[in-house]
């Protein structure tokens, strides 16, 4: 700006100026502020949970042995014709355990369930079902965690939410327990249809 | 779970200590792309660690995958694609230009670009008034001060 | 009954951080002088009290009072005694402790050596840091109580300290960081005491400026060992990860590297100090908002502490007191900041400014980076990850015009360079054709390949070196011949030379190790060899090593280079007792100048082979002989004699002159 601008410009008043100084200081109060209500939320948030790449895609093809008779094979006509939930389990995973009582009550009131064993032991597994119930209508097995991968499968437990057309709806990382499923799971599992 | 989780991260939670798998390559662009691949990648399940140094199952398996797919002579886009479709772009430790992400280059950048249009026209505006009475570095009161303590720190 | 008294050492202590927090700044206000000489008295008392606490604390852990939770959960009766007294700021509580004795430490020093500074204005620092006290024995007290009890079910014995952590790299580190951090807490205590009271001139700054290059130079070399111990003890062979851990110490840093320039140039021009008052302000603030990050669990990193809503709610409450307080009293009371002093484009303040806007875009750089995946998720854009491509790469960009700066600063004049810049171009060109020339020929000599990326690093580093030295010969002949002229140049003259020589040894490692570092992955049996970088690699044998808490192999390789013996390198791997599933890596690393040898023992393998990682990595040691080098440039600094506060004449010349 040179000082002929200068002098063309209509002079601001001493007010004014201050108070524009004023708007340009309380900038790093105002991003602050923003800040940290980000962080505020981020507090009740569990940051592991990562959401799936699969909401509204259909189920990928596949090809996996029964867990109950190992010559039996699946492929991905076994996901589709009816809503299901897939639910991805392991006999290595503490939480699996916690969760499959549920499993056997939901089960029993009619949610149809397809148990994926993941990246486990045959033997063990079968043991587990044996001493827990089954609550699973066909059992996938996955032991290399091939179709896990394939499903964005990064922990257990995980239920996919599947509509009759074999399409995921939904996904559920961790448990699912009676406050989970009453709060906001059942009414997922009901959409479906 | 996450009481579970709580009482294993009870202590600082390292959950690291190196990898080491020994794959075999055919050529040296392979190692390399492989190196930079797992490098790149984020293990989905571990606390924030990229394949190549993460113990967990999950990452030996991409691992093994990413493998695969290298000695099938797949490129670099190829290879991440894969995984960012079945893991979304977190899997990627480079974030996509998307409009949601742009203001990790904007902001900075807008920042540089006031900060020196600022610091430009204040040298000019500054120069202008020479004359100014202002002109002095220290008002006389602080040349005081500062001169006593010159002098007494000297002695 | 021990730990009882350190709980209730801790009580009192905050007892007296709320005193120190209120008398004194009442005093300052009514001008009373009983209550303004109360601060130096409550300082010291809450420094002596929060001692004993940590004393107590730290004497649970070596006699192994396992009826404390604390110590049960992170020691052990085996642990050997120095990692026992390190284990008192292993996990979460302790390490709050330390952070509070930290700033009971600050605040004594501040009370005790600042006698230059008049007393109504040090009663308002002292009560300033007795605000932030409070905080800190709150939450403390309130939800990371160290010690309390596991009664009436006492363990037989402890849980262990994290193995990791069993390292003596381990033991300084959290220390000196945090002395780094708690100490911009003086910068930004003095900033708002000037703020409250109105007077902000190059008094201020020189009162400040000691304090904050004490915090940078404690913050320097904690950040420095850490990356060091991250080297040598996690087996990547990698120096920074851009976790969000290591981003909440950078961002500090680099605010406070922005502010001990800034606050060089307020002092000497009286310019720039609204800018610097901000600094000063952000310094600290991002110290608070690493604690907060790290322990709140928001955001997902390797190093996080164990998560609990609750705690990440204090802190971030308090975080809100604190950082918007501060900012709120900014915004009103800025207006009474007055710059004076003028400088033209082509002047030492230009330059320095805009150093300044290029460390703070650097900081937005970390600040969004760690930011925006949190962000981004809570939008509902889903999850993104911002890792070591994107940080590598912006950070290649911005720092070229920052060297490129930084080399032709000191060259300048304070307030305007004479109207004839011919004469100072032609010696930057020089300098920069001798950067340019050296940046090739480096590579040339060490490596086989010569990398576009890589010479742009070594050019600056290059550049920042050969214009250091350029100025520094200028200054010594100005008035001198060059020998006698060299001996005059003040301590801080050094401090600035050092300060950037520093920073371009970091710039020659990083860009060497970046560019041709090599890395394999071997199988490898005893008795094997592998030539690797033009060393011969002869893995000898391996066998068990235990000890007192752990079980392990050795292995033994012989280095060999152009048939020459060169050195035996032994790496382990450990099983530590308490922690079977997380096996540890001790690498082997044989050191040198131009390059580290760096080997990793992995798993043994099915058919008897071991997996074995090895690493060249060269100048990787001059990154952190950098962070060193800038130390020591940091402490030279200090070590200035208009420092010198304890000079009691000063102090009576000063209190006749003020208030």
């Amino acid at each position: 700006m040179t000082d002929d601008e200068k002098k063309k410009k209509p002079l601001i008043t001493a007010d004014e100026k201050k108070k524009k100084q004023l708007m340009t200081r309380l900038i790093p109060l105002i991003v602050f502020l923003c800040v940290s209500a980000f962080l505020y939320i981020g507090l009740f948030r569990d940051a592991t949970v990562l959401e799936s790449t699969f909401i509204g895609r259909p189920v990928p093809e596949f090809a996996l042995n029964d867990l109950v008779e190992p010559e039996l094979q699946h492929d991905k006509s076994v996901l589709t014709g009816q809503p299901m939930l897939l639910n991805v389990w392991a006999t290595w995973c503490p939480t699996c355990y916690a969760e499959h009582k549920y499993l056997n009550e939901l089960a029993e009131d009619g949610v149809y369930i397809v148990g994926m064993n993941y990246k486990d032991e045959r033997s063990k597994a079968l043991r587990w079902l044996e001493e827990l119930d089954n609550p699973y209508k066909i059992s996938l097995y996955d032991p290399d965690g091939m179709l896990g991968l394939d499903l964005g499968v990064y922990g257990a437990p995980e239920t996919f939410f599947i509509d009759s057309k074999g399409i995921i709806q939904f996904k559920h990382v961790g448990d699912i327990n009676p406050r989970n499923w009453n709060g906001e799971l059942k009414a997922i599992y009901e959409q479906l249809k | 779970m996450k009481k579970l989780f709580v009482l294993m991260t009870l202590m600082l939670s390292f959950s690291v200590a190196a990898v080491i798998d020994v794959y075999d390559f055919e050529t040296e662009e392979q190692e390399a792309l492989f190196r930079t691949l797992t490098a790149e990648l984020r293990c989905p399940k571990c606390q924030n660690n990229n394949l190549a140094d993460s113990n967990a199952s999950i990452a030996k398996d991409m691992r093994q995958k990413t493998y695969n797919m290298v000695i099938e002579g797949q490129n670099e886009d190829q290879i991440v694609d894969y995984w960012i479709d079945r893991f979304g772009n977190f899997v990627l430790y480079k974030p996509p230009v998307t409009l949601g992400t742009a203001i990790l280059w904007v902001g900075p950048g807008l920042f540089v670009l006031f900060g020196g249009l600022i610091i430009v026209r204040n040298s000019r505006r500054k120069v202008s008034v020479e004359t100014d009475e202002r002109d002095e570095e220290l008002t006389s009161a602080e040349k005081d001060r500062l001169a006593k303590i010159l002098k007494d720190s000297e002695k | 009954m021990i730990p009882e008294i350190g709980h209730f050492s801790l009580i009192v202590a905050t007892a007296l951080s709320f005193l120190l927090a209120i008398y004194p700044l009442i005093g300052a206000k009514i001008n009373h002088p009983g209550m303004i000489n109360s601060a130096k008295p409550l300082a010291i008392m809450q420094f002596l009290l929060m001692s004993l606490s940590f004393a107590v604390l730290a004497y649970a852990f070596a006699t192994d009072d396992f009826s404390v939770g604390y110590v049960a959960t992170n020691s052990n009766s085996l642990l050997p005694i120095q990692y026992k007294i390190s284990a008192v700021w292993g996990g979460h509580e302790g390490s709050l402790l330390l952070w509070s004795l930290t700033l009971a430490i600050w605040t004594a020093a501040v009370a005790v050596f600042s006698q230059g500074i008049p007393k109504v204005a040090l009663a308002r620092v002292l009560s300033v840091m007795g605000m932030i006290a409070i905080g800190f024995n709150l939450f403390i007290l309130l939800t990371s109580n160290p010690f309390d009890r596991t009664l009436p079910y006492l363990p037989l014995d402890g849980n262990d300290l994290n193995p990791l952590l069993q390292d003596i790299g381990l033991i300084f580190h959290p220390p000196m960081l945090y002395m780094g951090y708690v100490g911009f807490s003086v910068a930004f205590a003095f900033a708002i005491a000037a703020l409250m009271a109105g007077r902000l001139d190059s008094a201020w700054a020189r009162w400040s400026r000691p304090w904050t290059l004490i915090a940078w130079v404690f913050l320097t070399s904690g950040i420095a060992l850490g990356s060091w111990w991250a080297y040598y003890e996690l087996g990547w062979g990698g120096w920074w990860f851009w976790d969000p851990v290591e981003n909440s110490s950078f961002m500090p840093w680099l605010a406070g590297t922005a502010l001990i320039h800034s606050l060089a140039v307020s002092e000497k021009r009286g310019v720039f100090k609204s800018w610097t008052v901000l600094l000063s302000i952000s310094a600290f603030s991002l110290s608070l908002l690493g604690t907060f990050l790290v322990r709140s669990g928001v955001l997902v990193s390797v190093h996080a502490f164990a998560s609990d809503p609750a705690r990440g709610l204090f802190i971030l409450a308090f975080l809100i007191a604190v950082v918007g307080g501060s900012l709120l009293l900014y915004a009103v009371k800025g207006s009474e900041i007055k710059s004076r002093g003028k400088y033209s484009l082509f002047s030492r303040e230009t330059f320095l400014l805009m150093n300044n806007v290029l460390l703070i875009a650097a900081l937005l750089v970390v600040l969004i980076g760690t930011l925006l995946p949190l962000v981004h998720k809570e939008l509902g854009m889903g999850s993104i990850s911002i890792g070591v491509p994107f940080f590598n790469n912006i950070f290649f960009y911005m720092i070229i015009p920052l060297a490129i700066a930084l080399g032709v600063a000191p060259l300048l004049r304070w307030k305007k360079q004479e109207a004839d810049l011919r004469p100072l171009f032609k010696q930057l060109a020089v300098c920069a054709v001798a950067s340019i020339v050296l940046a090739v020929a480096l590579p040339a000599i060490f490596a086989d390949k010569i990398k576009i990326v890589a010479v742009v690093g070594f050019a600056l580093a290059f550049w920042v070196i050969i214009t250091s030295s350029l100025e520094v010969y200028i200054r010594a002949t100005h008035r001198h011949s060059f020998v006698s002229g060299v001996t005059k140049l003040g301590r801080s003259h050094w401090a600035m030379v050092l300060g950037h020589v520093g920073l371009a040894m970091m710039l020659i490692g990083i860009s060497a190790t970046q560019n041709y570092k090599i890395e394999k992955d071997l199988r490898m049996l005893p008795g094997d060899e592998v030539v690797f970088a033009d060393y011969l690699f002869e893995f000898e044998r391996i066998g068990e090593a235990n000890g007192s808490n752990y079980e392990g192999y050795k292995a033994v390789f012989n280095i060999s280079k152009d048939g020459k013996f060169e050195t035996v390198m032994k790496a382990e791997k450990r099983s530590y007792f308490a922690q079977r599933s997380m096996p540890m890596t001790e690498a082997a690393i044989d050191w040198g100048v131009t390059r580290d040898l760096y080997i990793a023992l992995g798993e043994q393998l099915a058919d008897d082979s071991w997996a074995i990682r090895i690493y060249y990595e060269p100048f990787i040691r001059f990154i952190w002989w950098g962070g060193l080098v800038m130390s020591i440039g940091g402490l030279l600094a200090v070590s200035d004699r208009r420092y010198r506060f304890v000079n009691k004449r000063v102090a009576k010349a000063q209190s006749l002159g003020q208030e």
